[in-house]
């Protein structure tokens, strides 16, 4: 039971981050990264994770990915050129990103870590509540807390700065960078 | 189950979001393309935190997922930046660097 | 005060004239800064008394003081410390040097007076005094080297004075380039000294030279040539003597102190001084001797048939300073060093004068120009006259005492060092006819037009030209001063020009023999090891070799004033009937060409050679190279930088794939 649940997430988060870097349209991919994230909450539930994949539900795919699609419809669909300007990078991607995987996991499966080759211990009752991560933010992480809050402030302003409205509506600030 | 198959994977994922990075060329899918390397990290978090029945790594992954938030705020601000001084939004036509 | 203190003082005050002339040329006016440089000077020479006062009061055989400020370098074996030492020998030079050279300040205080480089010609002038009396007082070889040099430096800055005069810089790099020479050889020497003997204080290596050495050792004999190769240089002695005949270009005083007073006497003095290694390698001595001999009679030629009076002057100086070489080297110590006080008495009164009558002529210097001067420069002719006799040698004179006491210390050693007795007093006789010479050319005929003008008590002007090649000047700064200055005009000049004068007429009253021996007592406490200085000739020898001088003079200045006042016309008859002979010295018996065809265009052409091959091709063109490859290097490398973000990303995923890909490596 516990493997098809596995491989339904499994496939779905793959299958949603192949499509991301796959279709031409990139508000097809912000759809495929929604899929791909629901299904990863579905792994954080197999992972005794439930307040992670409540989170990763409503701030990840409800907040994040609903601004990306506000700006996906903003600016609508680019037209990427076929043409490569950068030689050997149509080649060399796939093979790096290859290469990264492959050292990755001869590093996770070689590894003499006893811990990852176990389902691991048997948890308390409560790992991974809200009730048990509450506790932890607020009791041994609260500086982190208050820092992590910091951050999304800094962040929004910043945001609001950048994409504030120049002098003049709507037209260009700057002259056109010149391709070099 | 044990947790190597999720740990790998999560470098199945990583893998594909950097490939995503480098082959892309509109700067929202290069983002998108980084959600999903956060999002690898992210698992491999949870994966080693239900490893040593420890809670403090769901709440490095909750730390993760506010600072993606705040990068995504970041990212999509310079995008709608651009697309409002009519710059394009092809990461090769941004070649100031070039020394 | 113990005599090094003095010693200490003597170098101090013309240091300080110098300082306070250099600092403050800006704000002197008039003649501020000669007066300053005289009487710096004059304290110098105060100085000097007290200091040989105050070493008379030590016993005869404990006159050798020396006294050390700071070590300079100590390290590596080496110990040299900045010292002095005051022994009787350098007493006698530092009284010679400041007191000559504190009348020639009192002179060069009106003689310049309205040249626009004033200050800067008494701060030269005061260096020179210090750096002389330097080298004199220096009690190790490295104090010597540096008073040396800086005594060569201060010889070119003064030649050089008159800087925009294109003559005046030519001598002077002559002067320079030549002095370098000696510097080298005597640099060599001080190393192969160091080498043997482990120390550079003088009186350490005077000690150990008799037990380290052999007699006549090879290394020794080396050592002693690399010294007279210095001193030969900067006395002006066969073969390193041309730059002195041009070193006439700078203003006259200098001339009489440096190259007739003192710098020149600094080759008589190292010889002297370093009487224990030329007794222990007598070869050495003898081959100084000779070469002394040969300069004699070979510049008495010369002056003979030069003609502009300035370097018929310096030719004499370097004759009779081949007496004084011949001196000091074949053991009469006293002898060399009394003529060496004498001439400086002597001769700078005789440039003096020239400096007189060159500016009555209003900057004429050839002879061949002048005449009838008598009756229009008093003064000038009968101090010149006192300095001719004194240089001629007359009886009774200074100079008869002193040269012809060298003469019979030759004869007295016998053997073969009766050709130097023989070649001096043949020189003896060149001398006495050329003195007159210019006496009789100068002073006595027909007044030529300057002289008429004098006579009637207006002093000649003339446009300012280079008096060698006649080029226009003018009276700027770099060249000399618009005004001209005579003796009967002013009175340093003439004050300064009468000291002189009775130095030069009673000067000799202090060794005459049989009577005193001043000079020759006082010297004993330099030379105590000394086995020449003993052997001395008895009186009867000495006063028959003065009296055969004395004869020699006589005859040597009635024969000019047959040619020149009775029978005028008789040297022109001379010179058509020995043609050849007189080109010969008067073209200087072609040193100059020589060395120009040997040395000078052959350096030339391998200096032309490496700059245009050597510099531009190899040195250049490694440079150009090693750049070019560098450039090609940034272009390759530039060409990481495209600018594109995606290609940074894939380095950079890329360049963390092969750092994972080594620590799974090295895991393993």
């Amino acid at each position: 039971m516990i493997y098809v649940a596995f491989f339904a997430g499994a496939i779905g988060a793959v299958g949603g981050a192949i499509a991301v870097i796959a279709m031409r349209n990139p508000f097809y991919s912000v759809l495929a990264l929604v899929i791909h994230l629901v299904a990863l909450a579905g792994l954080f539930l197999l992972l005794y994770a439930q307040f992670i994949a409540a989170a990763q539900i409503v701030v990840y795919a409800g907040a994040v990915m609903v601004l990306y699609v506000f700006v996906a419809a903003y600016v609508g669909a680019v037209e990427e050129p076929l043409w490569e300007p950068i030689p050997g990078q149509r080649f060399l991607a796939p093979m790096l990103a290859a290469a990264l995987l492959v050292e990755l996991a001869i590093a996770i499966l070689g590894t003499g870590l006893s811990a990852i080759d176990s389902g691991g211990p048997t948890l308390p009752g409560g790992f991974g509540t809200p009730n048990q991560i509450g506790h932890l933010l607020l009791e041994q992480f609260l500086v982190v807390f208050e820092a992590a809050s910091m951050l999304l402030l800094v962040a929004a302003v910043g945001a609001v700065t950048l994409a504030a409205r120049s002098r003049k509506r709507d037209e260009p600030d700057r002259a056109r960078e010149t391709p070099a | 189950m044990t947790v190597t198959w999720y740990v790998v994977l999560s470098a199945v994922l990583f893998a594909i979001g950097a490939g995503g990075v480098l082959i892309r060329r509109s700067p929202l899918v290069i983002l998108l393309c980084l959600e999903l390397m956060l999002n690898a990290g992210n698992l491999a978090l949870v994966a080693f935190s239900r490893a040593h029945g420890n809670a403090e790594g769901q709440v490095f992954a909750l730390i993760v997922m506010v600072v993606a938030a705040c990068e995504v705020v970041v990212g999509l601000g310079l995008i709608v930046a651009m697309y409002r001084r009519r710059l394009t939004l092809n990461v090769d036509d941004m070649r100031s660097l070039k020394g | 005060m113990s005599p090094t203190a003095w010693g200490w003082l003597v170098l101090g005050f013309p240091l300080a004239g110098f300082l306070v002339n250099a600092f403050g040329w800006r704000v002197m006016r008039g003649r501020t800064a000669g007066w300053i440089a005289t009487i710096a000077i004059g304290l110098a020479f105060v100085c000097a008394i007290g200091a040989t006062v105050s070493l008379l009061g030590h016993s005869e055989s404990d006159r050798e003081v020396t006294s050390s400020l700071w070590t300079y370098a100590s390290a590596a074996g080496l110990d040299i410390k900045i010292g002095i030492l005051v022994d009787p020998l350098s007493a006698f030079m530092i009284l010679v040097v400041s007191g000559v050279s504190t009348l020639i300040h009192l002179y060069s205080v009106a003689y310049l007076d309205s040249d626009r480089g004033y200050s800067r010609y008494f701060a030269y002038l005061n260096f020179f005094v210090f750096s002389m009396l330097l080298l004199v007082l220096a009690g190790n070889f490295v104090l010597l080297i540096i008073g040396w040099a800086f005594v060569g430096f201060a010889s070119y800055a003064l030649i050089s004075f008159w800087y925009r005069r294109e003559t005046a810089t030519k001598a002077g790099m002559k002067a320079f380039v030549i002095n370098v020479i000696g510097d080298v050889g005597l640099v060599l020497a001080t190393f192969f000294i160091f080498r043997e003997l482990g120390s550079f204080d003088y009186l350490t290596v005077f000690r150990e030279v008799p037990q380290h050495f052999s007699t006549n050792s090879g290394v020794l004999i080396a050592i002693c040539l690399l010294l007279l190769v210095g001193a030969f240089a900067k006395s002006a002695q066969l073969p390193l003597h041309t730059w002195l005949p041009d070193a006439m270009e700078g203003p006259t005083p200098v001339s009489a102190l440096i190259h007739a007073a003192t710098m020149v006497t600094a080759g008589v003095y190292l010889i002297a001084r370093m009487y224990v290694l030329f007794e222990q390698a007598p070869t050495a001595a003898d081959i100084s001797a000779f070469i002394g001999l040969a300069t004699l009679i070979f510049a008495a030629t010369c002056a003979l048939a030069v003609t502009d009076l300035k370097r018929i002057i310096a030719y004499s100086t370097i004759s009779q300073i081949g007496y004084m070489i011949v001196g000091v080297s074949i053991g009469a110590y006293a002898a060399g060093m009394f003529q060496l006080m004498t001439h400086a008495f002597f001769k700078a009164l005789l440039f003096m004068a020239a400096g007189s009558v060159i500016s009555a002529m209003a900057g004429t210097q050839d002879i061949n120009r002048m005449g009838g001067l008598r009756k229009a420069m008093p003064i000038t002719s009968k101090l010149m006259i006192i300095g001719a006799l004194a240089l001629a040698a007359f009886p009774f004179m200074s100079g008869f005492f002193s040269k012809d006491e060298i003469l019979g210390y030759a004869i007295h050693r016998g053997g073969f060092y009766v050709i130097f007795a023989i070649g001096g007093y043949f020189a003896a006789l060149l001398t006495a006819f050329y003195a007159f010479r210019i006496i009789f050319r100068v002073f006595w005929g027909k007044p030529v037009p300057e002289a008429q003008e004098l006579e009637h008590g207006h002093l000649a002007h003339a446009p300012p030209e280079n008096p060698l090649t006649g080029e226009e000047e003018d009276t700027d700064v770099g060249f000399p001063g618009e005004e001209h200055h005579i003796a009967e005009r002013d009175w340093p000049m003439w004050l300064a020009m009468s000291v002189l004068g009775f130095l030069s007429i009673f000067g000799g009253v202090v060794e005459i023999p049989g009577l005193d021996n001043v000079v020759e007592n006082f010297l004993a406490g330099s030379f105590l090891d000394s086995k020449l200085y003993e052997n001395l000739p008895t009186v009867a020898a000495d006063w028959g070799g003065l009296a055969l001088g004395g004869l020699i003079s006589i005859v040597g200045i009635s024969l000019a004033y047959f040619a020149y006042v009775r029978r005028p016309g008789t040297t022109a008859a001379l010179i058509r009937r020995f043609g050849p002979l007189y080109k010969l010295f008067v073209n200087k018996w072609y040193f100059d060409e020589l060395y120009d065809a040997v040395i000078y265009r052959p350096l030339l052409a391998v200096g032309r050679f490496c700059n245009d091959v050597v510099e531009r091709v190899v040195v250049q063109g490694i440079v150009a190279a090693a750049v070019d490859v560098v450039r090609g290097v940034g272009v390759v490398v530039r060409g990481a930088q495209s600018g594109f973000v995606r290609a940074y990303a894939l380095l950079l995923i890329g360049g963390f794939a092969a750092l994972g890909l080594y620590f799974l490596i090295a895991a393993h």
